[in-house]
Parts: C-alpha cells; structure tokens; sequence
C-alpha cells in the first residue's frame, strides 16, 4: 500500500563477498559509487553475474535492480551470462579491423565451434569483441584471460589455443 | 534581450535561452528529439542542427546542435542551408536504421513526433539494406504498451522517468547500437506518472494501453477541451471519442497548471466513463424507464406534491449543476453534502486562502519554491501532479548554483552532474512514509495532532509571538527549529498542507507556519479531496448532518441528491435512516453506488465527458470543460435534469446558470467573465470538434441506417460536434485538437504558446476567484500529543492514487493497479497482537457495530496506535477517520480472505 519496504535481499551474496564490497565501500560516501566493484567482486567469485546475484547486489546498495542493470550491461567486462574459464576478448576496433579483427574472430569461432557470446563445449572458452585495447600498433590483439595477445596470425590463434 | 539572425532576417529574442527553443518560439520548423521543452537540452540526438556563422563575412559556418547553443547577440545562424538540410536528413535516416517502418500498424501513426520530423527533414527514401536490432518488449502493467523495436534511443523517456518524475524501474539497458529502454525483468512502471511515457516518447515505443483496446486513430477522435475530475487540482485533458465511447485521455497544455503532463489517475481514469455501472436510462422504484418525459415530469410530480425539498449538492458537480439544484430547492434547503469534517476543513481553507493574506499558488508558481514543507499530506496520493511540482521546485537550489557557475539553466545533463547534487531543502511531516521521501531533506512521521504540534512549534520557532505547544520532545524540537531556520532563509518557501488526514489543527498550523515566515513571496496551498471541492465550499451551504436533522424533524420529506454517494460521507446507520425517513428521494447520478441503489426516482447524469460545466480547483481557478460527445441514451448533464422542472425557461441554458451563479454568490463574482465564453467564440463560427481528417462519418452508423445522420446540435457551448467550421479564430485555449500543419502530436503546442513552455496564446483557461488579502490571528488551539490507549486503535484514511478516488475506482486499468485490501499496523503494535503481513485479523469499532475482518500488513514508519487504511475503499467506508477500534487477531483457518486486489 505503502512505499515497499526495502528488503536487501542480501541472502544472495556470500559473507566473503559481503566484506569485500564493505570494504569498497568504506572509500566513498555514496553505497553506489561501488556498484562496478561489487559486481566484479560477485563476478571474480563466480565467473559471472546471476539475475538473483544482481539484484542481490542492488538490495545491498539501496538501488533498484533496473539501476544496477543498466550500469552492468553498460560494461562489457561485467559477464551477465555464464562464460567459459577464459574469454577471449578479440579487439574490433578500427585499426585491429583494418589488420583482419574480423578474420580472427571467424577462425576462433571455428576453431572453437562457438558463437560470440557463447560457452564452447567444454566450458573452457567464450568469445567477445572489445574495444581498442590501446596496442593498435600490434593490430590485430587480443584478451586471453588475463593476457595480451599481440599481432594475432591464424596461426597464432592455434598455438595459444593448443588445438 | 539580443538581436539574432537567421537565414538574413533579424530578430529581437530572449538570450536566457538555447537556439532551438528560440526557433520554435518564432514559430520556425526545426526538428528534434532528445530536446524537450520541460527537460531541457542533453545534445544526444543531433537532429536540430543548424548553421552558425563566425561573423557577417563568414560564408562557410560550422554545424552547431541548436538545442546545445547558447542565444547570444549579434549571432549568425541558418536553418535552411544546405549543408544543415543534410545533415539533418542524413541524421534521420541513420535513428531510423533499426527502426521497423510499421507506422500502418503503430499506434503512435498520424500522431507521432518521428513520422513528422521525418517528413520535415525530407529523408523520403530508405536506403539502408542490413538486417535490424530486434528486441523483446515487456509487459510493463495495465497502463503502458512496450514496442522496443520503434526506438530512436533519444532518451527522453528514462530522463522523464528518472530525472523528473523520480522513478527507479526504467532504465537504459545496454550499451552502443544495442541499448534497450525497460525494466530489470517485465512488471507494473511503479512510477505514479508513467503514462506521460506515452507523450514524452516521440515514437510508439511507449503507448496507451487502456487506448489499445478500443484504438482509433488522433484524427478519428472527437475532442473537446476538458478538466480533469479526479482530484482537486483541476488539470486540462483532451479526452477522445469514437463511436459514443470515451477511448482516451491525453494531457492539454496549460501554462499555469498541469504544463505538459498529467498523472497516471487522470490519464487512465477515464474507464469509469465506459463501465458497466453507467446509469443510462432513468429509474422509478428501481423500474427503468425509456422516456426522459415520463422521469421529468415524475420529477416535477414529487417536486410539486412535497411539503417541503431539500437539495443535497456535491464537490465532485460543476458550480453549475450546484447552483441549479441550489435555484430549485431554494437557499434555505441547500446543503452542501459534506460530513462534518470535510466542511470545517474545507471551510477553514478557503477562509484562508480568502482572508489569510497569503498567496495560493499556481503549480507553475509552486514549481519556483525554494523550500517546501509538506505538513500531513502524501501528496504524490493525494494530489498526484503537485508532487511533481514539488520534485522540480528541489532543483531550484542546483539552478542557483549553475547560475553562479555561468551554466544556461537549460544545459541539463551539465546541471544535474553539479558536485553535491545539491537541492532546495523539503521538510515532510506525516503519518508515515510518503512517496516523496525519497527527495526529502528531512521526514517525521507521527499521528495527526503529533503533525499539527511540530506545525505549530515551527511556527513558534519562527515568530516567538506565535503560540508554542508544550511538552515536545527534544528531537521534535530541534527538528522544528532546523525546519524554520531553513523556511527563513529562503526567498519563496512554501507550505503545503491539505485535508488528508482529516484534522483542523494540521491545517491551522500550516496557516500560523506560513503567516510567520518572513519572506514576502511565500505560498500557501491546500490539498483538497475532490474536483469541486473548492466550488462549492465558496458557493456556501448547510453541512449534511443538517439535512439529517431535518428530516429527523419531519421538516421536510422530498430529497434531491445530486452526483454523491451519502454513503461515503457519513455512516451506514445515519444516512439508511435519512434515505428511509424521506418519503420521496431522487438521485442524479452517473455511476450506480450504494445511495443510487435506494433512490425512488433516479436520474442518469451525463459525466464530464458529455456534458458542460465550471470547476474550481485547489488554487481558487475556475474552469470550464466541454461535452466531448454527445451523452447517449437519456443521460443528460445534471444541470438539465435539475433546470428541466423550473419554470422560467430562461435557466435552460448553461451560460445563464454561470452568469446566475456569478451575480447572486458574491464569492464567483469573478466568474462572469467566462460566462459569454459561448456567444463570444460563436460570434465567428463554431468551432469543429473533429479533426479535417475525420473519416467514416458517413458511413460509421451505416448499420443503423444508411442515410447519414445530422450532426447533433451543441447550443451550449462554443463547440460543434462536426468537422465543419473553423478553429483560426479559436484562442489556443478552446482547441479541442493540438495540430499545425506538419505538426501532428501533441508537440504541436509549440504553435500555440507565447513562447516555448509559456502561457498559451490569448491566455491559459480560468479565472482565478481568490486573490489572498488581509491577514488572519493565530491559531492556538494546540493539540495534546497523542497517546496511544493501550488495547485501542483509531482508524487513519491514507489516501492512494489508484483507489481512493470514486470515479477513477470504476476504470478497470486503475483497479489493477488498486492496493490491497488490507490495514498497516506499526510492527510493535503487530507484535502485541501477536500478528504479522498477511494475517487476518478482526477489527471491532469501539463505539459502534462495525466489525470487519481484513489482512494486516505490517509498516515500519506508521506511529503506534494508529490502523492505516486506504482512503475511499468500499470495505473502509463505514470507517470514518478517527474511529476508535479494537483488534484481535483472527483465525485464520475460519476466514477465508483474498490476498487479490478488488
Ligand atoms: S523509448 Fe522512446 S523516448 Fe525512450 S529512447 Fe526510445 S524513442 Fe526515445
Ligand atoms: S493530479 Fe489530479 S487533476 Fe491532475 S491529472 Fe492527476 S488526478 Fe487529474
Ligand atoms: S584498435 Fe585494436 S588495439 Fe586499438
Ligand atoms: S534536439 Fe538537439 S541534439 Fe537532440
């Protein structure tokens, strides 16, 4: 009848998690001045960001899932799908275009018989494009996990892969 | 003031403003999206490009976004230059790369902001051959259809609902060619003002969906200018018919009132209109009759035979059918037809806004406060538009300091990133929590006489000579004083109070607040429950409870009861006695409700929608509102029913009953200068309520008879139910249809204002009826602090937007949206009755025979010893406010509740 009682659904997140984002928070005056840390420390503990995971998070930091969703499909290194062990974050940026991004992205789709966005089989590898990641002069690059990946052949591609 | 050029013509403009507005304030065609003329300028769309030269040599120029450009003087600009045409045609056809080109099937077509940029850019050929974004929609509630794939990403609409309206639950999902405008997962907007979406937005991503249902085209709908009837602020509508039924109703600009949005309550109140509980053919001892002759002269019968009429008049009538009924019955048998309470309360406000010397705001005025202090009001509930208002008067503190920072006040994503977000201050004393918390600088929560006495401690903070209550606590008291020292600061505060929670001394004390505080541009403004609230209470009048004496002393036995349901008013008990004491009643009415059920004779009134009449809002401005259609069937506007019986044919017409009611009430004196409003208009010719587009009238009664009926015939008012005739001669007020040429939404008010977002041309409708003057004493009747009495409760109406409102209750979109049935309890009180949400439990009235068994609910901010419950439920109606009940917790396996909204 009322305003709705904010009832943090904090059930969701872990006591480690919790703490985490606490200590985020202690830097900043306003909760949801966090909102990217305490996604990414849901998502490092997890590997991605489930709808209940989310509104979790928002609950905890006094915001409306909605707020909170639009800052995390804002960025593209907030996963709100399950992924694989490691994404490959191909550049498809213009000067990494110009070099063959689009060449590089079709052979790991091949290779890994993925789509973007999807989870190859073995859960191992998902794919996403990503902007310049600022090594034009390497074009065309990639994000391996947490690697760089410079001047990226097919053959490259194979031997990082190991397959 | 600067003097500009454009295209080699000069002019003399404001130079407060950006270049865009200032074009379509010269009444210029330029295109744009993101730009909107409440919301200011984001430059996210760049549609509204233009020219701006360096210098008179200067041949090239440069592309500037119009509605990011400073007007500055001597400046050079061209809207029709080539490169400027391109660029503007270029930039369409790109928004419309993923748009799907529906308009056929879009229900935004023949109204839509991008159909008519398009057409004005000239970007006539598609040429783009990729594939689409596609997206899913959501099911956003009974109000709003979701079409994502429409989207122009301008984001007007997260940016009014968001930034001016305050909500949460929309946003923008996504990012760079893939953004997506909804909700976190599909369910009800929760805003109160959602439906301005369906405005606010420039495609059909966002439209109505009570309209849906019964959709026609802008240009196939009936229109005439309207008020809107479901609260006492009176804003304008322009409500829409096809076929004899009410499809829809779209906000109509006023310059001093409502602007350019509305509330969800007026938007999607209009279903009652169209509801099974229509009375459409008059009544005898409960046998419906067909002919209007044989009702009129029962009418006249009992009239005639009866020793003695007493008439019981109505807040949610027109002045005029008030003061037909007043005529009919005489002055002596008039009663007013409010409770006790509601007449003091009432009474008392327009004392006050009369005598009380303090002015009483328009909401465009109250949108210039510079600190608010809401005394026992919800308002977003109880007067939905104001608490829009309210939100916009916050940002005055932010505009004071983009002021000193040099950043044009319209330059609005720059000023809503100041550091600190800094606002004007808002105080907001209640019963409990209320949906403008949110923005609050500071909220107390506490029983009525609790309100009433930090009022007056605020009061005495800020003029010793004021009376202090005694005996607050110190937390209330230095509360009281931080909220005076603020209100003393600032240079247009304002104090808003109403009659919500049903108590003289909140009122009194908002009085003694604002006379007390120093500034000379304070206001003061009240809440007030119904459209015509303020109306009658200046036309002046008995209180019910005398109507009920009378009778109880056989004084008289004919009652003529117009448009009020008795039953919400006064108990059960008093008014079945009244109705079965009088050997004779009859009821005007539109909608069947408990009192209609026990009329002998009973009259079908045509509703706001077919019929005329004045209305005088919370502000003191009376306004008219048109017939939009014919009323079908033997409806008719209560002042005919009542004026059919006199026999001086002089009253048959409406402007004699204004202009009556002007001469013999001293109090809407000010009224005869609407009451010509007919002659005056028709001095040229009537003015057409259909569009030139209306289709299908020769043909759209065809399976009736095949020959085309005549118009019917409209001697009322300036209006004429037909295509034909003119509106050039019509002041903007009186146009049924907002529509230039190439301007076919609502947009188009562009054309019609003295400036952008000014008053309309030829001046906004009403006539203001009370100018504050004079000076009241002080209160001092202070309230003692309540109490709670252990094992006792009492009742508290909180009023809600979707429910509490009788009329807007029968529409089927608002009852969706209906709050559950249910009573808050404070949770320690729960916790003695050893009851939490969702437990039955029976509430027994302690001076009385009402029992009631209900699902409590528990909420946090409500003050112990206090029961909440909505405003206007049938359920609560033999609940007045202030009864004293008991509770016990029921058993819940005897009872057998419905968790269901009505
Ligand atoms: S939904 Fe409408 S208002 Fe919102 S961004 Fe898209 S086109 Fe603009
Ligand atoms: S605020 Fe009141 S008058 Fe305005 S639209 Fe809502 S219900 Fe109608
Ligand atoms: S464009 Fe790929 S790294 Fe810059
Ligand atoms: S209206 Fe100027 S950029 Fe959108």
């Amino acid at each position: 009848m009322k305003m709705q009682n904010k009832n943090p659904r904090i059930e969701g997140l872990s006591p480690t998690e919790i703490q985490e984002i606490n200590a985020e928070m202690s830097h900043y005056e306003d909760k949801t001045a966090v909102s990217i840390e305490a996604l990414k420390i849901v998502q490092k503990h997890r590997g991605w960001v489930s709808d209940d995971c989310l509104v979790a998070v928002a609950g905890f930091l006094d915001m409306a899932p909605a707020q909170l969703e639009g800052i995390a499909t804002f960025y593209n290194l907030i996963y709100r799908r399950p992924v694989g062990k490691t994404v490959i974050h191909y550049c498809n940026s213009v000067t990494c275009w110009m070099m063959g991004s689009e060449q590089i992205r079709e052979h790991l789709c091949r290779r890994l018989n993925v789509a973007l966005g999807e989870m190859s089989e073995d859960g191992e590898y998902t794919i996403l494009p990503i902007v310049c990641l600022g090594a034009c002069d390497h074009a065309p690059v990639a994000m391996v996990g947490d690697e760089l990946k410079l001047d990226l052949t097919e053959n490259a591609v194979n031997e990082f892969l190991g397959r | 003031m600067a003097r500009i050029e454009i295209d080699g013509r000069f002019y003399d403009v404001q130079d407060n403003t950006n270049v865009l507005s200032t074009c379509l304030s010269l009444g210029m065609d330029l295109p744009y999206f993101c730009w909107h003329p409440a919301m200011g300028s984001v430059g996210a769309c760049r549609q509204c490009a233009v020219i701006q030269y360096k210098d008179a040599e200067d041949t090239r120029g440069r592309l500037v976004m119009a509605c990011m450009t400073p007007v500055m003087n001597d400046m050079r600009l061209s809207i029709s230059s080539e490169q400027a045409r391109r660029f503007r045609s270029d930039n369409i056809e790109l928004l419309m790369t993923n748009h799907p080109h529906d308009c056929p099937v879009c229900e935004e077509g023949g109204e839509c902001h991008l159909q008519d940029m398009t057409v004005m850019t000239g970007h006539t050929f598609r040429r783009y051959r990729g594939s689409k974004r596609t997206h899913n929609n959501q099911n956003l509630g009974p109000f709003i259809n979701h079409e994502m794939n429409r989207c122009i990403a301008c984001y007007r609409c997260v940016r009014f609902y968001n930034d001016y309206a305050g909500g949460h639950d929309l946003q923008v999902l996504g990012v760079h060619n893939n953004v997506y405008f909804g909700r976190f997962e599909d369910g009800t907007l929760e805003n109160e003002f959602s439906g301005n979406l369906v405005e606010v937005c420039p495609t059909g991503v966002f439209t109505d969906k009570t309209f849906s249902a019964h959709y026609a085209r802008k240009w196939d709908l009936q229109t005439a200018p309207s008020i809107c009837v479901h609260c006492g602020l009176g804003c304008n509508t322009a409500p829409g018919e096809r076929y004899g039924e009410l499809r829809r109703i779209i906000n109509r600009y006023h310059g001093a009132v409502n602007g350019y949005f509305l509330c969800d309550r007026g938007r999607f109140g209009y279903g009652f209109v169209n509801s099974s509980k229509r009375i459409l053919k008059p009544r005898i001892d409960n046998q419906p009759i067909i002919a209007i002759e044989t009702a009129e002269s029962h009418f006249r019968k009992l009239l005639n035979a009866a020793k003695s009429t007493i008439g019981i008049g109505s807040p949610r009538a027109s002045l005029e059918a008030n003061f037909a009924l007043r005529e009919l019955v005489g002055e002596e048998n008039f009663f007013l037809g409010l409770n006790d309470t509601e007449h003091t309360l009432l009474n008392t406000i327009i004392d006050l806004m009369r005598h009380g010397g303090i002015h009483s705001p328009s909401l465009r005025e109250i949108e210039q406060a510079d600190a608010v202090l809401i005394l026992g009001e919800d308002v977003t509930h109880s007067a939905p538009r104001l608490a829009l208002s309210i939100r916009q008067a916050l940002r005055n503190a932010s505009f004071a300091m983009a002021q000193t920072m040099h950043i044009p006040l319209w330059q609005d994503a720059a000023i809503r990133q100041l550091r600190g977000n800094v606002q004007s201050p808002l105080f907001i004393a209640s019963i409990c929590a209320t949906r403008l918390d949110d923005v609050a600088t500071n909220t107390y929560h506490g029983s009525p006489e609790n309100v009433a006495r930090l009022g007056f401690a605020i009061a005495h903070c800020l003029d010793d000579s004021t009376p202090a209550p005694f005996a607050l606590s110190t937390s209330e008291q230095s509360l009281a004083s931080s909220i005076a020292s603020r209100l003393k600061q600032a240079k247009r505060p304002l104090v808003v109070s109403g009659t919500s929670c049903s108590c003289l001394a909140v009122i009194q004390a908002a009085y003694n607040i604002a006379k007390a505080i120093p500034s000379k541009d304070k206001q003061l403004t009240f809440t007030v429950p119904e459209c015509n609230s303020v109306g009658l209470t200046i036309m002046g009048g008995k209180r019910l409870q005398q109507a009920f004496e009378r009778i109880d002393n056989g004084l008289t036995d004919n009652v003529i009861i117009l448009e009020n349901d008795l039953y919400r008013r006064a108990s059960h008990k008093a008014v079945d006695l009244f109705l079965e004491t009088a050997a004779h009643v009859s009821v005007i009415d539109s909608l069947e409700n408990k009192t209609t059920e026990k009329a002998q004779l009973l009259l079908p009134a045509a509703t706001f929608a077919e019929s005329e009449g004045t209305l005088v809002n919370n502000e003191g401005r009376a306004q008219r509102y048109f017939p939009v259609y014919p009323a079908t069937e033997a409806a008719r506007g209560s002042w005919q029913w009542l004026t059919s019986v006199m026999e001086d044919p002089h009253w048959q017409h409406h402007d004699a009953l204004t202009s009556a009611c002007a001469t013999t009430l001293p109090g809407l004196a000010t009224l005869i200068q609407s009451a010509s409003v007919t002659e005056d208009a028709i001095a040229g010719s009537k003015i057409p309520r259909q569009p030139h587009r209306y289709s299908g009238r020769t043909a759209m009664h065809a399976n009736i008879k095949v020959s085309e009926p005549g118009p019917a015939h409209d001697l009322e008012t300036p209006f004429a139910f037909s295509m034909e005739g003119a509106t050039t001669h019509a002041p903007p007020a009186l146009l049924p249809v907002i529509w230039a040429p190439g301007w076919n939404s609502n947009q188009a008010i562009n054309k019609f204002q003295e400036e952008i977002s000014g008053h309309l041309r030829d001046g906004d409708t009403g006539i203001r009826l009370i100018e504050a003057s004079g000076e009241l004493p002080w209160f001092d009747d202070i309230p003692t602090a309540f109490e709670p009495e252990p094992g006792l409760w009492r009742i508290t109406p909180l009023p809600n937007i979707f429910g509490s409102e009788e009329l807007s209750q029968q529409s089927p979109s608002i009852r969706e949206r209906q709050p559950l049935v249910c009573i808050l309890l404070n949770p320690m009180d729960a916790e003695t009755l050893a009851v939490g949400t969702g437990d039955p439990i029976e509430i027994r009235e302690f001076a009385g025979a009402t029992t009631l068994t209900i699902h409590a609910q528990i909420e946090h901010t409500l003050p112990r010893g206090l029961v909440g419950v909505t405003t206007g439920l049938p359920e609560f109606q033999s609940l007045q406010a202030w009864t004293q009940i008991t509770l016990k917790k029921a058993n819940p396996e005897l009872q057998d509740l419905s968790e269901v909204p009505l």
